[in-house]
C-alpha cells in the first residue's frame, strides 16, 4: 500500500469509520460551503472613526507608525518627508499596482524603480489590499502588482491602505477575499515591523524583515 | 536535533541541569517574561475563554474528520499547482525531502523554523545527503552553531545567556573583525541578519514548517516574527512545506479562529508580525516566489493516537505556554526532557511517539499542578493525560520495583479508610513532636529528595481528614 493510503486508512481504522459515511460526509461538506466564524472579538467593530481610531492604537501598539491623508496624492510627500527626517536616500521600489503608478513621485523629489526586490533595496512601498482594525494589521497580496520581496527584503516598508480597505476583522477581509476570485500566492497579514526576542527575551526590531513599518491610511 | 533520545537518562539530566549556573540563569527569563505577557494580552481580550472553547471544539471536529479534511486538503493544494506527499515515519519523510531538493541539484537548503523537521531529524538526513540546511530563525540559528536542539518549542535558543552566543559568533563568523562589539543583543542580532541575508539569497530550496493547513484551499498556514519563513519560501526556486497530519482545519475562518489564541498563549501578542498563507507556487505573472510547491505531511505515530485516550493530545497547536507555566521546565529547561518537545506537552506526546518505556519518566516529573492545563489554548487535559501513562507503565510492569512496592503500601492503607487514618494521624503527631522546636526540617529519613534543596515544614494542626470533617459538621450547623 502507498503511504497515502496507508496514512488514511490507519486514521479510519483509529477513529472506527470507513470514509463513506453520509452523515460525517455531509458535516465536512456543510462546513467547507458554510464556512462558519468562530466568535469575533468587539474590538475590532463600531463606526468607521471608530475602526480606524482602533486600527491607529493597534498598529502603533506593534511599533508600526501611522499617519493619516486626505488623498493618496499626499503619499509621495509623505514618504519623502519621512526619508529625510530618518537620513535615508530619497529612492524607493515600488510593484506594478497602478494606484501607486498614477502618483506623482518625482515631483516629491523621490527616485522610484518598479519590480521586485533583489535585496539592494533600502525602501519600498506597497499596497494594501486590507487592514484589520482588531489588531492593526495589513493585508497584502503578492503579485506583480505588489511583489512579496518588497514587504520583507527592504529595511523600511511604506504601505498605503485606504480608509475603504479597512475591516473590523480578519474574517471580513476573508470574504473579500474570496470575492477576489483565487488566492494569489501568498496573502501576508503583517503585523508591526520584524522583530525578535530569541536572545535573552529581549524584543528587539528589525530581525530578517523591515526595521521600520510606516502606514499611510488615505481617507479619499 | 535528536535521533537517539536521552530521555530515559531524564533523572540525571535533570540532576546536571540543576546545578548548571548558565542555564539557571538563562531560564529566569522564561519564568518571567512569558508568564505576565500572555496574562496582560488575556486580559485585553475579554472573549479569551469563549475562544479557547471553540478552538477546542473546532479541533476536535477536525480530528472526528481527520481522513475527509486531508482528502480535501490534498485536492486543492493539487489543484493550485502544488503537489502533496505522504510520508508514515521520520525515514520517509527525510527521504522524500531529499529527493525533492537533489532533483533540482540543490546544494544549499534553507530552514524556517519547524518542530516536525526536529522529531523526523530533517538537518541530517540533507546533511549527510551532501547538501547543506540553513536554520533561518535567530534562535535555530545560534543552536545550530552549537550542534544543539531546541529546548523551547517556540524559542529554541532560550537556555542559552547573550555572553554565550557572542562567544559562538565570535567562534564561526571569522570573516569579520575580531575586535568588534558584541556586548548587546542588538549587536547580535545585527550580524545575524547580515550573515543569514546572504544565506537566504543563495538558497535552492526553502524549508518551512506550518502552523495550519487549510483544506478549503489547498493553504499552508505559517506565522514568524523575524520574517525569516517568508525569506525562505520566496527567494528559492522550490518551496518545501512540511506537516503532521494534524495541522489540519477546515476552512480560513478557522485558522482566524486559532490565531487569536495562538500567539496570545505563545508570547502574549495579539497577532505574531507574519501570519503567511501560502498556496501553490508562484503564478505566471508573478516577479517573484517559487516555482515548486510541495507538501510532505507526516504520520509518524499520529493515526494511531486517534481513538485512544491520548487524541485529546493532537489539539496541540505547538504554542509552548504549557512549557512556559510549568515548575518543572522552569527548573531544569528543555534539554532535560531527551528528546524533541519538552514542557508537559512533551511528557505526553513523547512516550506516544518514542514508546513509554523510553519516555515513561516525563510524566512522572510532574506535581499535576494543573498550571498547563489553565492555560492551554485548546484545552488539552494534559494532567490527566499523564496519569494516562503512568497507568500504562505500571500495568506493563515498567514501573521500579521499589516504586511499585510504595505504592502498593499506599494502596492497603487507602483501602482501610480506619487504618489510613489512624497510621496519618499518628506519623504527623509524631513529627508534630519531632520538629516542636524550629517548625520545620532540615533533613529526614527516605525525604533527601526534598530536603536537599528545602526545607520541609513540620505538621501543624489536625490532619486533613480531621479538618474536613469538622468543616462538614460546621457548614451543617
Amino acid at each position: 500500500m502507498s503511504a497515502r493510503e496507508d496514512i488514511l486508512s490507519n486514521i479510519r481504522r483509529s477513529l472506527g469509520v470507513t470514509g463513506t459515511e453520509s452523515t460525517r460526509r455531509a458535516a465536512v461538506a456543510q462546513r467547507l460551503e458554510q464556512t462558519p466564524r468562530g466568535p469575533i472579538p468587539a474590538r475590532g467593530q463600531g463606526s468607521t472613526a471608530t475602526r480606524l481610531a482602533t486600527f491607529i492604537t493597534e498598529a502603533t501598539r506593534v511599533s508600526a507608525t501611522v499617519v493619516v491623508l486626505d488623498t493618496a496624492q499626499a503619499v509621495p510627500e509623505e514618504i519623502a518627508r519621512f526619508l529625510r527626517e530618518a537620513n535615508l536616500p530619497l529612492a524607493l521600489k515600488r510593484g506594478e499596482d497602478a494606484r501607486l503608478a498614477g502618483l506623482d513621485w518625482q515631483a516629491a523629489g523621490l527616485d522610484v524603480a518598479t519590480g521586485r526586490s533583489d535585496g539592494a533595496d533600502l525602501n519600498a512601498v506597497s499596497y494594501a489590499f486590507g487592514g484589520v482594525s482588531e489588531t492593526g494589521s495589513l493585508v497584502l497580496l503578492s503579485g506583480a502588482d505588489n511583489p512579496v520581496t518588497l514587504t520583507f527584503l527592504p529595511d523600511n516598508h511604506f504601505v498605503v491602505l485606504a480608509a475603504a480597505d479597512l475591516s473590523g476583522d480578519l474574517e471580513s477581509v476573508l470574504v473579500k477575499l474570496r470575492r477576489n476570485g483565487a488566492l494569489p500566492r501568498t496573502v501576508n497579514i503583517v503585523t508591526g515591523p520584524s522583530r525578535s526576542a530569541d536572545i535573552e527575551q529581549t524584543l528587539l526590531l528589525g530581525a530578517h524583515g523591515p526595521r521600520r513599518l510606516h502606514i499611510m491610511v488615505t481617507l479619499n | 536535533m535528536t535521533l537517539h533520545p536521552t530521555t530515559p537518562d531524564f533523572k540525571d539530566n535533570a540532576h546536571q541541569a540543576l546545578h548548571d549556573p548558565e542555564l539557571q540563569k538563562a531560564l529566569g527569563h522564561v519564568q518571567h517574561g512569558f508568564i505576565y505577557k500572555r496574562q496582560s494580552a488575556v486580559e485585553r481580550l475579554p472573549e479569551f475563554e469563549t475562544l479557547r472553547e471553540s478552538a477546542r471544539d473546532l479541533k476536535n471536529h477536525v480530528l472526528q474528520n481527520l481522513d475527509l479534511y486531508l482528502e480535501t486538503y490534498e485536492r486543492n493544494v493539487t489543484s493550485s499547482g502544488g503537489q502533496v506527499h505522504f510520508a508514515r515515519t521520520s525515514a520517509e519523510a527525510c527521504e522524500t525531502i531529499v529527493n525533492i531538493c537533489k532533483s533540482h541539484g540543490a546544494k544549499s537548503v534553507t530552514k524556517g523554523k519547524s518542530m516536525v523537521s526536529e522529531e523526523i531529524g530533517l538537518n541530517a538526513a540533507i546533511e549527510a545527503a551532501g547538501m547543506q540546511a540553513v536554520e533561518t530563525d535567530l534562535g535555530e540559528y545560534i543552536i545550530q552553531l552549537r550542534g544543539e536542539t531546541p529546548s523551547h518549542i517556540i524559542a529554541p535558543a532560550v537556555h542559552l545567556t547573550k555572553e554565550q552566543v557572542e562567544g559562538d559568533f565570535r567562534r564561526v563568523h571569522t570573516h569579520l573583525d575580531g575586535a568588534r562589539d558584541l556586548s548587546e543583543p542588538v549587536q547580535l542580532l545585527t550580524e545575524a541578519r547580515g550573515v543569514l541575508r546572504e544565506k537566504f539569497l543563495a538558497a535552492d530550496v526553502g524549508i518551512t514548517g506550518a502552523n495550519f493547513l487549510v483544506a478549503e484551499t489547498g493553504t499552508s498556514i505559517i506565522v514568524t516574527n523575524e520574517g525569516n519563513g517568508d525569506l525562505t519560501q520566496s527567494l528559492p526556486k522550490v518551496h518545501i512545506v512540511i506537516a503532521s497530519i494534524e495541522k489540519i482545519v477546515p476552512t480560513l475562518e478557522d485558522a482566524s479562529l486559532l490565531l487569536r489564541v495562538l500567539a496570545r498563549s505563545a508570547t502574549g501578542q495579539d497577532m505574531s508580525v507574519y501570519t503567511t498563507l501560502s498556496t501553490g507556487p508562484r503564478r505566471p505573472q508573478d516577479p517573484d516566489g517559487p516555482e515548486h510547491y510541495h507538501v510532505v505531511l507526516v504520520d509518524n505515530g499520529r493515526s494511531a493516537m486517534l481513538g485512544t485516550e491520548f487524541e485529546d493530545m493532537l489539539r496541540c497547536i505547538r504554542c509552548g505556554a504549557c512549557m512556559n507555566h510549568c515548575p518543572v521546565y522552569h527548573a531544569i529547561g528543555g534539554h532535560a526532557y531527551g528528546w524533541v518537545y519538552p514542557g508537559p506537552m512533551g511528557a505526553v506526546m513523547t512516550p506516544s511517539l518514542i514508546g513509554v518505556e523510553k519516555g515513561g519518566h516525563l510524566p512522572n516529573a510532574s506535581t499535576f499542578c494543573g498550571r498547563c492545563e489553565s492555560v492551554c489554548p485548546v484545552k488539552i487535559p494534559l494532567p490527566k493525560l499523564m496519569r494516562h501513562w503512568r497507568e500504562n507503565e505500571f500495568e506493563r510492569h515498567l514501573t521500579p520495583a521499589v516504586q511499585r512496592f510504595g505504592l502498593k503500601i499506599w494502596g492497603f492503607f487507602a483501602k482501610n479508610p480506619r487504618l489510613y487514618s489512624f497510621a496519618t494521624r499518628a506519623a504527623m503527631t509524631t513529627l508534630a513532636w519531632l520538629g516542636r522546636d524550629k517548625g520545620r526540617f532540615a533533613s529526614l529519613p527516605l525525604a533527601k529528595g526534598w530536603t536537599d534543596y528545602r526545607d520541609l515544614p513540620a505538621p501543624q494542626g489536625d490532619t486533613f481528614q480531621a479538618q474536613w470533617r469538622k468543616r462538614q459538621q460546621e457548614a451543617r450547623r
